[in-house]
């Protein structure tokens, strides 16, 4: 931790094998989710992944805000994905930011491709994501707690979407990177599955990979989006099968 | 739906309620929602906490850097506090800059801080009119059920009480230390619900409300900072009134900044 102004990669694998953690490179780090932390919004969730911590709320359908992106087709979806100031080692400067931005943008479409919008006509579905502590993989970490809660929220989806990243640590393919893998690792490839279809629904890459690496990476996100998938059930059935809806958190 | 309608029927009824002494959900007047204090929430942080009122639940971080004092106190560090009331939090939020409702919050908030001298800010000096730690203290509202300034407040306070000044990370001390808190203010604010001034208000008390106010106490006994809003009135009799009772549950909030709880 803390490695603000290191100078030295450091041993990200150990001769057995392991990562800086101790994880094999298969492993996931622990996950954590919470369905309905919160009173105001219609739907949300908490996840705690690794050093990650991300709340995301769902309002609505509602009216469109902006009324003029409304469609008169089908509800928009419209995401904020946010940082908080503290949640990284060196104080983000709060507001929008362009990484901030392109990362709302393509949490939102994923959510448009899976969402049947088209029974909300003229109202709007916002997804707010905030990253309250971050170490890596926190746009995953957001995709997992907004589809919780968008499912908390009982908007009706073709699936849940997990969603993890696969890097190069070491020269070794990896499951789930985190901070100090994907700053001296030499590739990021975060991806969200439709477990039903197989398909991407967000698929991000920055580093260097060959053909087979990249084959492998996305069938080991494939294998680590089930396993995901698997805990999102879980939180939403301990959620709902053991009282009533709307009671407090 | 007719959120407007629905919220006047509510308010009547809120007010209706106070008249015989009553709250919607039950408690006194002078009776505080559940209140917690989680230090430590976010391990990013140099200090943290998470404080939930009843519903209400908020986040502050601090961050200590490096940085330049004003030129007009070169021997002080800087303190900084910003509020975000993001759209997370509630309906009636909404994405953009600041609005006039965060901005108060963080403003009445730095300022039991400061007046309070939580923070000796000339400790924070590294070296005179060239090197001083800024303090930023970022409040993050993430469920509004009303009283948003208390619990800021005493998220923001307890979050000083648990921080640690990273100085061996910016390699201005051989060892990072606790960052050292002098005072203890705590918020505590009141509505008026007609002739009723109930303390700790809900976001539909709010809504109803015909006056709000909040007074920071010390353990010192001091007052350290006032705040009037919202339309409506208060005599000199409530004022005392409110500073009474503001200093009751001062003591007791205060034992939860410093030692976290509920």
């Amino acid at each position: 931790m803390g490695n603000v102004g290191a100078k030295d990669v450091p041993e990200l694998l150990s001769p057995e094998g392991l990562r800086i953690d101790g994880r094999k490179l298969d492993e996931l780090r622990p996950i954590k989710i919470q369905v309905g932390p919160l009173h105001n919004a219609d739907g949300s969730a908490f996840v705690e992944w690794g050093q990650n911590k991300v709340m995301a709320a769902v309002y609505g359908p509602r009216e469109v805000h902006p009324r003029h992106l409304q469609q008169n087709n089908k509800a928009v979806i419209q995401c904020k994905y946010n940082m908080a100031a503290f949640a990284v080692d060196e104080r983000k400067r709060p507001g929008l930011d362009r990484r901030s931005q392109e990362i709302s943008k393509v949490i939102g479409e994923a959510f448009e491709s899976v969402v049947f919008a088209e029974e909300y006509p003229r109202t709007s579905i916002d997804i707010y994501i905030e990253v309250l502590q971050a170490n890596a993989g926190t746009r995953c970490a957001g995709l997992v707690a907004a589809s919780v809660a968008l499912a908390d929220a009982g908007i009706p989806m073709v699936d849940l979407l997990p969603a993890v990243a696969v890097g190069k640590v070491a020269g070794k393919i990896a499951l789930d990177l985190k901070k100090e893998e994907d700053n001296f690792g030499e590739a990021d490839l975060p991806m969200a599955l439709v477990p039903q279809s197989g398909r991407f629904v967000l698929l991000q890459m920055e580093g260097h990979m060959n053909e087979e690496e990249l084959g492998r990476a996305l069938d080991l996100g494939v294998a680590g989006c089930r396993a995901i998938y698997e805990k999102m059930k879980e939180a939403l059935r301990e959620r709902y099968s053991t009282g009533p809806v709307g009671g407090s958190a | 739906m007719s959120e407007e309608v629905s919220a006047e029927i509510l308010t009547t009824h809120i007010l209706d309620l106070a008249a015989e002494g009553k709250r919607l959900d039950g408690r006194g007047p002078d009776e505080y929602r559940p209140v917690s204090v989680e230090p430590g929430f976010v391990a990013t942080a140099d200090g943290s906490a998470l404080v939930r009122i009843g519903d209400t639940c908020v986040l502050a971080g601090i961050k200590l850097e490096p940085g330049k004092p004003f030129p007009d106190t070169p021997n002080a560090g800087v303190l900084t506090t910003n509020a975000e009331l993001i759209p997370l939090s509630s309906p009636t939020f909404e994405p953009g800059p600041p609005q006039p409702g965060a901005i108060e919050v963080s403003r009445v908030v730095d300022r039991a801080i400061r007046a309070a001298e939580t923070i000796d800010l000339t400790r924070l000096c590294v070296t005179p009119g060239e090197k001083s730690w800024v303090c930023y203290v970022d409040i993050h509202v993430l469920d509004h059920s009303g009283n948003l300034i208390d619990a800021a407040s005493l998220a923001a306070v307890s979050a000083l009480a648990h921080a640690t000044v990273p100085a061996k990370r910016f390699e201005i001390a051989e060892a990072d230390y606790p960052l050292e808190v002098n005072h203890y203010p705590v918020e505590c604010t009141f509505v008026r619900l007609g002739d009723a001034i109930v303390v700790d208000p809900t976001f539909d008390e709010e809504r109803a409300a015909q006056g709000r106010i909040t007074v920071a106490t010390d353990e010192a006994g001091r007052v350290v900072a006032m705040q009037k809003g919202l339309v409506g009135a208060f005599s000199p009799d409530d004022v005392k009134d409110v500073v009474r009772r503001a200093f009751r549950h001062g003591e007791r909030h205060r034992a939860l900044a410093k030692g976290g709880g509920a």
